[in-house]
């Protein structure tokens, strides 16, 4: 479905190599994402190690324990399932399935949106407790963390729903099959940074 | 073997290339973004060049007056961060971007419209940099810009802010640029053209944009929160609510260091490839020198906090920096061994790129022995931060990384203009060069002997420091006479140029196999790809390549 | 190949070289080898713009060679000075910086060896495997045996130099018994020294006994800073939030100069420091007389000197033990008669220069944290006399 520029008009057939190299059967969108996620969860680790080098370290104001872990955790399973459904969409992506790829990338934008408006509303109440981000440095790297983990759900949700647009039975659309391909390792990626995330913020408050 | 389709000419969809000026804003074609990068880069060099003599002014004599404090602070910031961000990287970058996919047989890129991003948010990032002297402070705090100065109360001027958001959006381009790379590397091979059989320029450049990818975030981050600091009022770096500044330099130099190797490795590549062309015979150790390459990216993502051996971090962490910075000395010197091996018995060629090659390794070596030097702990505890490190980084970088590159314009400027440059002008260029470099950049040991300091706008007048700032002074315009004559060659000879033709130096790989300047598919026809050394297959069928 | 040939071959035409045509017999050598270069560059220069062959290239690969060998030379015998200068880490007058010294030598004379071993054989390949007409180029691809060598022989070298290092580490920064302690506070731009046992408070200029084991508690007051006294021992950065330790014995006295070495902020430059190494004697009177509240002023003009002070905002920031004065942003400023220099190492302490610190520290170091009081030059000249009674 996407175009590539070739790598030459003319196979002179003197290789001996074409085609035992494994690398060569990945497509280059689905190779480009995978790339750059490895460098986006760089990007996550070094927030990620902030936030516990400087957990206990603050002189004065709310800690960790401000945060409402039981609530999150509903949220957080609605995060989770939407990579369930994620995984049905590309399961409707083998199978040339458009419609059911739509419906599932539907659902799947649903249940994340759902997370952003609960993380939505524990920023309002923090807010409304006067635990904003620049009251102190836990609350700093709080915000920070969890921040850009949301922006880059929000970023997933735009591409989500771009897909959906684009994607159309009977048409063969450039982005089509690899570009869903691609966003749907994307969002497992956003899923598998808050496997990361909920227990080193949230679930270690329940033991120290 | 299958049948050879001879004369075979393919049919593209018709495509109205734009002409004149729009088609340097709208091109997606690799070769032009390349020479985008490279006239873009070369601009930032002169700029950065520039501030670099108003420096060695300030410092000819002891409490000169040509720059007041806050301007020299600015200028050896901004020269820092221009040279590293705004030249030599992406610069890199656009001889990346013109020559690997000739030398592999490609089309294009892999994501040819990402690539023009790739350039535009570098020129974009580079103009918000620089705007920030039209908007009252340029970034003033060294090219590391350590907080907490570079935070208020101590820097109030929006400098550092101009500093973070130029860099990131730089920073998005040079992702960008690195992720379509590696996958044009990996995916977009001609035919026969395995991994073991890349040239070496593309075999630094795949390893070099690992690298980027992987080393550029913790800069992003450290940068995010500075910036958070300085505008909404975070205490990421707060020491009264229990911030620690010392986390900023860990984060910093995590990018700092793997930097300085992503400087270098592509430059490594390029004389590997000029080397054996002008010596006649093939690189010694190619698989040595892929394997140290690897090596020395591996072993580069963990001795950054060798620049904070005077930071306090305690003699456990010293020793582990320690050993790693003296083991990537070793993959480092095995380059060089193979190098001057590839020259041993060949016939050498004494053309302006070859003597560029030959003075990068000679020069380069002083860098890479005083480098070992600073990884023995105590040495480094009398002269980090004094102009003995000035001296290092500054034959690394120019002895080093500007030279090779200057061998590298030597070599491709026939392939991306269709005309040689003048070889006499490069001679002229070359001895200037050595003589400039070494008088400018070898007394500075000496200045950090005597305990003159980095990032100082004057000296007090003890003996020798005076003498030694003149002569480097004079040096440096000897450097600057030079550069002169490099960019009077670059421009000339487009026009009075001797024509190139294909493949003016006999040379092996793919990228001499297309006209000078190369059409805009590339190849009507790609040699077939059996050795590391498809050119030579061709012209010697009796005596192919064995590897 | 085809017009790479023709690229050859210009090297190497013999052609007439150019030179002053009608230099007159009479004139010395040095003039007419000055005008031969003159007319070099300008030969140069019209040939360069109109983008023509320079005849003398032949020469230039000489010249290049002489004045590199010449460049080199000169440069290796200027290594020389660094041996015995102030503020050197090769003139060393402590223990540790001596075992720094030695270290340095040993890694210096090896890199100094390879150095000449490797460039030796660049030069050497370089012109000796020149192409020549009848000269092939032998095609080998690589050695295995000799890349394990060149690649173990580095490591064991490496491995040497490891076990110095981390030798000389534990040795210079062992903490020594029973010190003189010192606390050490960087601020932006002077250095406050401050004696808990003795419960003396000073500023730039550290006095320390000789011959007994010193310890420095370093940290900073505002942001990062660097103290450095090459001679004594390396340095230690001086860090908001942290205490960095480094410890040195004087071998002998004198005065030994240093520097903050890490970027400060617009005044980095003038914030030297002044290290005096006395015999414990005259250590002991000096303690002595730093613990001493201020000397109360004789002379008029030194009388009419404190009026001004405490009538201006001056102790706000600096403090004069035994008067109301208790700021501490500044330096103390008790016994500032005393010190050698004033303003971190900017200026000399004498009474004119300290006129002129006092009339406006802008003008003497732009973007000082003291602000211009705007005195009188009289206000000024009784006020420096003040000072200066502070003995």
């Amino acid at each position: 479905m996407t175009e590539q520029p070739t790598s030459g008009v003319v196979n002179h057939g003197g290789s001996d190599q074409l085609g035992r190299e494994a690398i060569r059967q990945v497509n280059p969108n689905v190779l480009g994402i995978i790339i750059f996620i490895s460098s986006e969860a760089i990007f996550f680790l070094s927030l990620i190690v902030t936030y516990v080098v400087y957990r206990g370290a603050s002189t004065s104001g709310p800690g960790a324990h401000v945060l409402n872990v039981p609530v999150t955790a509903v949220f957080t399973l609605f995060l989770w399932s939407s990579s369930l459904t994620m995984a049905r969409v590309t399961a409707h992506l083998g199978r040339n399935d458009v419609a059911g790829v739509r419906r599932w990338l539907l659902i799947t934008i649903l249940l994340g949106a759902i997370f952003l408006v609960g993380q939505g509303y524990e920023y309002y109440h923090l807010y409304a407790d006067n635990v904003t981000i620049s009251r102190n440095l836990w609350a700093s790297t709080f915000f920070t963390v969890t921040g850009f983990h949301g922006l880059h759900v929000l970023v997933g949700l735009i591409s989500m729903s771009i897909m959906a647009g684009v994607i159309s039975p009977g048409e063969n659309h450039p982005w089509g099959a690899t570009g869903v391909e691609a966003v749907s390792l994307y969002w497992h990626f956003v899923d598998a940074v808050w496997v990361v995330i909920f227990p080193v913020v949230y679930l270690w408050t329940l033991i120290s | 073997m299958a049948e050879q389709t001879r004369g075979y000419v393919p049919t593209y969809p018709t495509i109205t290339a734009p002409t004149g000026l729009w088609r340097w804003v709208a091109t997606v074609d690799h070769k032009d973004i390349g020479v985008l990068y490279i006239v873009t880069t070369l601009v930032f060099f002169l700029i950065g060049g520039l501030e670099a003599m108003f420096i060695r002014l300030q410092l000819i004599a002891p409490n000169a007056k040509v720059l007041d404090p806050e301007t020299y602070d600015e200028f050896f910031t901004m020269h820092g961060t221009t040279m590293v961000f705004l030249t030599v990287m992406p610069l890199l970058i656009g001889f990346a971007n013109y020559l690997v996919p000739l030398m592999i047989g490609a089309r294009d890129m892999a994501f040819p419209r990402l690539n023009a991003m790739s350039y535009w948010l570098l020129l974009f990032g580079g103009l918000l940099l620089y705007f920030s002297f039209l908007a009252g402070q340029a970034p003033n705090g060294m090219w590391f810009m350590y907080v907490p100065q570079t935070l208020p109360p101590y820097t109030t001027g929006p400098g550092p802010n101009y500093w973070a958001a130029g860099l990131l959006v730089t920073s998005v381009g040079t992702i960008a640029a690195s992720i379509n790379l590696t996958v044009t590397i990996l995916l977009l091979r001609a035919p026969g053209m395995a991994i073991t059989r890349l040239p070496l320029f593309v075999w630094t450049v795949l390893v070099n944009s690992f690298l980027i990818l992987w080393a550029l975030p913790p800069l992003a981050a450290a940068m995010v929160m500075m910036l958070l600091d300085r505008l909404v009022g975070t205490h990421f770096f707060d020491v009264s609510a229990g911030g620690n500044v010392l986390l900023y330099e860990h984060l910093f130099w995590f990018l700092g260091h793997p930097e300085v190797y992503i400087l270098i490795l592509p430059v490594f590549g390029m004389v590997s490839e000029t080397i054996p062309v002008f010596a006649r015979k093939p690189i010694f150790g190619y698989t040595f020198i892929a394997a140290s390459t690897v090596a020395i990216a591996f072993l580069a993502m963990s001795v950054w906090a060798h620049h904070m051996f005077t930071s306090g971090m305690g003699l456990t962490e010293d020793t582990f920096f320690s050993a790693a910075s003296m083991l990537i000395a070793i993959p480092t010197g095995v380059k060089v061994f193979n190098w001057v091996a590839t020259m041993w018995r060949g016939a050498i060629r004494w053309t302006s790129s070859m003597l560029f090659s030959i003075g990068f390794i000679g020069e380069f070596i002083i860098g890479g022995l005083t480098g070992p030097m600073l990884a023995t702990v105590p040495v480094d505890w009398q002269v980090h931060d004094s102009y003995f490190i000035v001296a290092h980084l500054h034959y690394v970088f120019f002895g080093g990384s500007v030279m090779g590159i200057f061998a590298a314009a030597y070599y491709w400027y026939p392939k991306i203009t269709g005309r040689l440059m003048s070889e006499n002008l490069g001679k002229w260029h070359f001895w200037l060069t050595i003589v400039g470099l070494n008088l400018t950049f070898f007394p500075m040991h000496l200045n950090g002997l005597l305990g003159m300091p980095r990032h100082v706008y004057t000296y007090p007048n003890l003996p020798g420091l005076a003498e030694l700032n003149f002569w480097e002074t004079i040096g440096a315009f000897i450097l600057a006479t030079a550069v002169v004559v490099f960019v009077w060659n670059v421009v000339a000879s487009v026009r009075f140029g001797r024509i190139a033709g294909n493949d003016p130096w006999d040379a092996w790989t793919l990228e001499w196999a297309t006209a000078s300047p190369p059409p805009p598919y590339n190849f009507a026809s790609i040699p077939p790809v059996r050795s590391r050394r498809p050119l030579w297959d061709l012209k010697h069928p009796e005596n192919p390549d064995p590897r | 190949m085809g017009s790479y040939d023709r690229l050859a071959t210009p090297l190497r035409k013999t052609q007439t070289t150019s030179g002053p045509a009608a230099a007159p017999p009479q004139l010395c050598r040095f003039a007419r080898s000055a005008l031969r270069v003159a007319f070099c560059a300008l030969r140069f220069a019209r040939c360069a713009l109109r983008f023509r062959p320079f005849p003398s290239a032949r020469h230039l690969n000489s010249i290049g060679r002489l004045s590199g060998s010449i460049l080199a030379v000169g440069l290796a015998l200027g290594l020389l000075p660094a041996l015995a200068a102030p503020r050197s880490p090769f003139s060393p007058a402590s223990p540790q910086a001596a075992s720094i010294a030695d270290l340095f030598w040993f890694t210096l004379i090896a890199a100094g060896l390879i150095f000449l071993g490797v460039e030796g054989t660049i030069l050497y390949s370089a012109f000796a495997h020149r192409e020549r007409p009848g000269r092939e180029a032998s095609q080998f691809h690589g050695n295995t045996r000799v890349e394990i060598i060149w690649t173990a022989l580095p490591a064991l070298l490496l491995l040497v130099v490891f076990y110095l290092t981390v030798r000389t580490m534990h040795d210079i920064s062992a903490p020594p018994g029973d010190p003189v302690e010192i606390n050490v506070v960087g601020h932006q731009w002077w250095w406050e020294f401050s004696y808990p046992k003795e419960d003396v408070t000073t500023a730039n200029e550290l006095h320390v006994p000789v011959g007994e084991p010193i310890l420095l508690h370093v940290t900073s007051a505002d942001v990062i800073h660097s103290f450095w006294v090459p001679q004594l021992a390396g340095k230690q950065d001086a860090n908001p939030g942290h205490v960095n330790d480094i410890t040195f014995t004087v071998s002998a006295p004198g005065t030994y100069l240093g520097q903050c070495a890490e970027f400060c902020g617009i005044e980095h430059t003038w914030m030297a420091i002044r290290v005096v190494a006395e015999p414990p004697a005259q250590y002991a009177a000096w303690v002595k007389a730093q613990q001493q509240p201020a000397s109360r002023p004789t002379s008029n003009l030194a009388i009419l000197g404190e009026t001004i002070f405490q009538s201006q905002t001056c102790g706000s920031c600096h403090a004069i033990a035994g008067t109301s004065a208790n700021g501490v942003a500044g330096p103390s400023l008790t016994h500032v008669g005393s010190r050698a220099t004033i303003g971190a190492g900017v200026l000399d302490n004498t009474p004119a220069n300290m006129e002129r610190w006092l009339l406006n520290p802008q003008d003497v170091k732009p973007g000082v944290l003291m602000p211009n009081s705007k005195l009188t030059p009289n206000d000024a000249k009784a006020l420096a006399a003040y000072m200066e009674s502070l003995r």
